[in-house]
């Protein structure tokens, strides 16, 4: 029943820059590589935000969303950002 | 002449009333505290961003901060050629806002360094740095978990073929080297201006050593070598602001 009026939700994943140091995926990756994943070449930590829109229009959102994340939830000098939308309710 | 500061002061500033203290008690500079909501700022010579965890440093650090109502004043201030200078959380701000290149990124260490550093002074043809030398060694403290700087190959090029990286920290063993061991600090860089050497920031902390009262007891002089970066700010504007 997520028809009309039942909003969007924007999940976005905001990761350091892959020149970009990361000390955190380092350490975590040492931590596996402790516990036996050795198979583990790489950790990136990044940041994940749910932003829920009182919209239905995927285009307008999707403009939108890449200005939020241009403007304020990453910063384009060392963070790359990516984001999907899905609609409220569908339990995605 | 008087020369005339603002402190900017965020929620989550602590080091404002630092500041405040060295310019106007120390230095005899007329300064004002001016809170992040205000729209407009008096009319000063410096505006200083000082350091803390403004907006509790949530999503990166000043991140928040740079939208505040003020920062619209402390752009077109540092955009009119204003001095400007931001502290820690103040030189986190300031390169969020796009005044200063770079970022200021984690720890590489990954733990909080509260410690004296030493700094060399790399160039001293601008306002910050123009009542040291060259060369010159400065013991300041430092206090942060982001200071980490980083900017990208090309900028960094113009960056120093302008002679605008200003503070480098020196290892403990008294070498400057391309990751600083303090901080993990891209070309060691503690300190930078902008293109029209106007707006300044550091991760050290230079009103916390510009008192021999106050400037540690690890040194047979007492340590007053942040005074000289303030005194030269001080004497920018007294010359220039006339």
């Amino acid at each position: 029943m997520a028809a009309q009026g039942s909003g969007l939700i924007a999940r976005i994943v905001v990761t350091p820059r892959r020149d970009v140091l990361d000390p955190q995926g380092a350490a975590v990756q040492g931590a596996l590589a402790s516990l036996g994943f050795e198979e583990v070449s790489r950790v990136r930590i990044g940041r994940f935000m749910e932003v829920e829109l009182h919209t239905d229009d995927r285009v307008v959102a999707e403009q939108r969303v890449h200005k939020m994340c241009e403007q304020l939830l990453a910063n384009p000098v060392v963070e790359d950002f990516s984001f999907e939308l899905t609609t409220r309710g569908t339990g995605a | 002449m008087t020369v005339t500061a603002a402190v900017v002061v965020f929620p989550g500033s602590n080091c404002d009333e630092d500041c405040r203290h060295v310019l106007s008690d120390v230095l005899d500079v007329s300064t004002q505290m001016v809170w992040h909501k205000e729209s407009a700022l008096p009319d000063v010579d410096l505006v200083v961003l000082p350091g803390g965890f403004s907006y509790g440093d949530y999503l990166r650090s000043g991140a928040i901060a740079r939208f505040s109502p003020v920062m619209k004043a402390v752009v077109e201030h540092a955009r009119a050629g204003g001095l400007t200078f931001g502290i820690c959380n103040g030189f986190q701000i300031l390169t969020e806002a796009g005044l200063l290149p770079g970022a200021l990124r984690h720890n590489r260490g990954l733990k909080f360094v509260c410690q004296d550093v030493t700094v060399r002074v790399q160039h001293s043809d601008s306002a910050l740095t123009s009542r040291a030398v060259a060369g010159d060694d400065l013991i300041i403290p430092v206090a942060h978990n982001e200071g980490c700087y980083y900017v990208g190959p090309e900028i960094l090029e113009r960056l120093e073929g302008e002679g605008q990286v200003l503070l480098r920290y020196v290892d403990p063993d008294g070498e400057v080297r391309g990751q600083a061991a303090v901080n993990g600090s891209l070309a060691a860089v503690a300190g930078i201006c902008n293109s029209a050497r106007n707006v300044f920031g550091m991760m050290p902390h230079p009103e916390r050593c510009s008192e021999a009262l106050v400037g540690g007891p690890a040194y047979g002089s007492k340590n007053t070598d942040g005074r000289r970066l303030f005194e030269g700010l001080v004497a920018a504007a007294a010359g220039g602001g006339a």
